[in-house]
């Protein structure tokens, strides 16, 4: 177990590491959720909701996380064929759920510059007031639901270890997701059939939880249950990982050519 | 117990273009290969560009699943069960790609340290040798993407060591490193099969192979085409002498003429800028001088050497005989 986590923790801090060292990943982690936010708070003030700033600033991060996770999991895998590292990886005795996870953490990390931007953002161009209903609750909230992501993440990665064309999947998924998880309006106002899926996704749920801890009402229920989707979801991943290395392995799509 | 042994493997590539009528390619890369190498023992497998070489070395290293045939590594198949073989194995491929660049050589033999299971009370130890013995100590802290092609060569190698496999893979290790790198790098893998490792190598450097491998084995058409020691490979042309000559403009109608000469067996060229290099095997002591440099009519000759057959021309013999040949042909050491 103290193996595993070390490999983790290590594993995280290299991938952070490594993205972080490139100016256009970060410059695109922290630039496109600014533009939701800006988005998001004229869209907030047009519709008379001036009181709401806050949310829209968290929501846009929120939005930024989970498009650092899609992306950066898509990307991430992607990536690591043109770096010629899956193989590396791959070719290690680390089960492929212990290789992944770490990468697929380390975007969910990236993302989180996306919620420091926005929020500073607002409060520098905006100035929306920084009146956290739990601050203290918002501070545990966010790396709990960019924990809870990272693990979604990772059933991701898993299908994207099969495509070489992953980015492609990655597209599609962006804007219904963060749409259907309430990132920035809640999902009341979406139509009843679509409650089912919003309520299976971890983000639905860690998005809920920020949101509460930034506005008010109980942060504790939604950040658990978050937590406990995204476990789920990362044990279908480590479920379908030997299925799928075993289908890469046969279809030789961990390497480029 | 034998450290490889692979038994008719083959593999088939499929591919699909076109849409939304999909047209589905099939390609056959490796078409029945069989060998096996002892422990301690270091084995070159030598071929030309899509004979198969790396899709073998994916297959027994776990990356590829043969279509059909079998492989083992120290009795652990490789199919059927990848992680006792991925304990057991290490894999070090040539080229720039397959590191973090934006990350310091330490930090990828850290993180790779963790991956290959290395004991986090062995890790300081273990780099501190691997980056002595492949010296980079030093420039260890530096991040990778300012490295050289022949530094990073030996970060590979270091990464494929970290938990002392067993057996390792090296494919073309010493593609695009200057000469004084590629001396080092063989004194590295002559040092590694001494002490015990077991080698799989794969190159274009005859030369290389030469001077490090036990045994060869020569792959053309997914196909082993002989197998043998160095010197055994080198008597199927003993029968031969070698002529070099230096050409300036020598055509393919010039080469086939040299081709047609009674008593040459063989010609190939190596192009060195304006100047090529053309290399005829012709019947020992056939005295073909005069009618093979009649046949550069109107080409300009630089130096002409006679000398003795290398495994780099019975290499050339092996691969231009393979269209004719069908059958793997092993050679008594």
């Amino acid at each position: 177990m103290i193996r595993v986590l070390r490999l983790i923790g290590v594993g995280v801090r290299t991938h952070v590491s490594y993205m972080s060292r490139s100016p256009i990943e970060i410059t695109f982690a922290v630039l496109v959720p600014l533009v939701y936010a800006t988005l998001a708070v004229y869209l907030f003030r047009a519709a008379g909701d001036p009181d709401r700033l806050l949310t829209a600033s968290v929501g846009a991060g929120l939005m930024g996380i989970w498009g650092s996770v899609l992306f950066g999991s898509g990307g991430a895998v992607q990536n690591q064929r043109w770096l010629g590292t899956l193989e590396t990886l791959v070719v290690a005795p680390t089960p492929l759920a212990l290789v992944l996870l770490p990468i697929t953490l380390a975007t969910a990390v990236i993302g989180t510059y996306a919620m420091g931007a926005t929020v500073l953002w607002g409060v520098l161009l905006f100035g929306v007031p920084l009146d956290f209903a739990h601050p203290l609750l918002f501070l545990v909230a966010v790396p709990v639901c960019v924990l809870a992501l990272g693990m979604m993440g990772l059933l991701l990665a898993a299908t994207f270890v099969l495509l070489r064309n992953a980015n492609a999947l990655a597209n599609p998924l962006d804007t219904p997701v963060w749409l259907l998880s309430g990132l920035l309006v809640p999902v009341t106002v979406l139509p009843a059939w679509t409650h089912p899926v919003s309520w299976a996704l971890p983000t639905t749920w860690g998005a809920r939880a920020v949101h509460a801890a930034a506005s008010g009402g109980d942060v504790t229920t939604p950040l658990l249950t978050a937590v406990a989707l995204g476990a789920g979801y990362a044990l279908a991943a480590v479920l379908v990982l030997g299925r799928v290395e075993r289908r890469a392995r046969a279809a030789a799509t961990l390497a480029l050519a | 117990m034998l450290a490889i042994e692979a038994d008719a493997l083959r593999r088939t590539y499929t591919s699909r273009t076109g849409w939304p009528r999909s047209r589905r390619t099939e390609t056959e890369a490796v078409r029945g290969v069989t060998f096996e190498v002892k422990p301690g023992e270091l084995f070159g497998l030598l071929g030309p560009n899509g004979a198969g070489k790396t899709t073998t070395i994916k297959m027994l290293n776990t990356l590829l699943l043969p279509t059909s045939g079998t492989a083992r590594v120290f009795g652990h198949d490789v199919a059927r069960d990848p992680v006792a073989v991925r304990h057991r194995i290490g894999y070090v491929f040539g080229g720039d790609r397959g590191l973090y660049d934006r990350l310091s050589a330490l930090d990828n033999l850290r993180y790779f340290a963790e991956l290959y299971g290395v004991g986090a009370r062995d890790q300081k130890r273990r780099i501190a040798e691997l980056l002595d013995l492949v010296g980079l100590v030093g420039r260890e802290k530096e991040r990778v993407e300012g490295y050289s092609r022949g530094m990073r060569q030996r970060l590979h190698i270091a990464r494929g060591l970290l938990h002392h496999p067993d057996v390792l893979f090296l494919d073309e290790p010493s593609i695009g490193v200057d000469p004084v790198a590629a001396r080092d790098l063989r004194r590295t893998v002559a040092d590694l099969a001494a002490a015990g490792t077991t080698v799989l190598l794969t190159t274009h450097y005859m030369a290389e192979a030469d001077e490090l491998c036990d045994r060869i084995a020569v792959i053309a058409g997914g196909r082993i085409r002989a197998l043998g020691t160095p010197g055994s490979l080198k008597s199927r042309v003993g029968d031969r002498d070698v002529l070099d000559i230096e050409a300036y403009g020598a055509g393919d109608e010039v080469i086939d003429r040299v081709r047609r000469v009674p008593g040459v067996r063989g010609a190939s060229v190596e192009d060195r800028g304006a100047m090529q290099t053309v290399s005829v095997q012709t019947d020992r002591g056939a005295e073909l001088h005069a009618p093979v440099l009649a046949a550069f009519d109107g080409v300009r000759l630089g130096r002409v050497v006679s000398r003795e057959p290398s495994l780099e021309d019975a290499y050339i013999a092996i691969v231009e005989e393979a269209a004719g040949s069908a059958a793997p042909e092993e050679v008594p050491a």
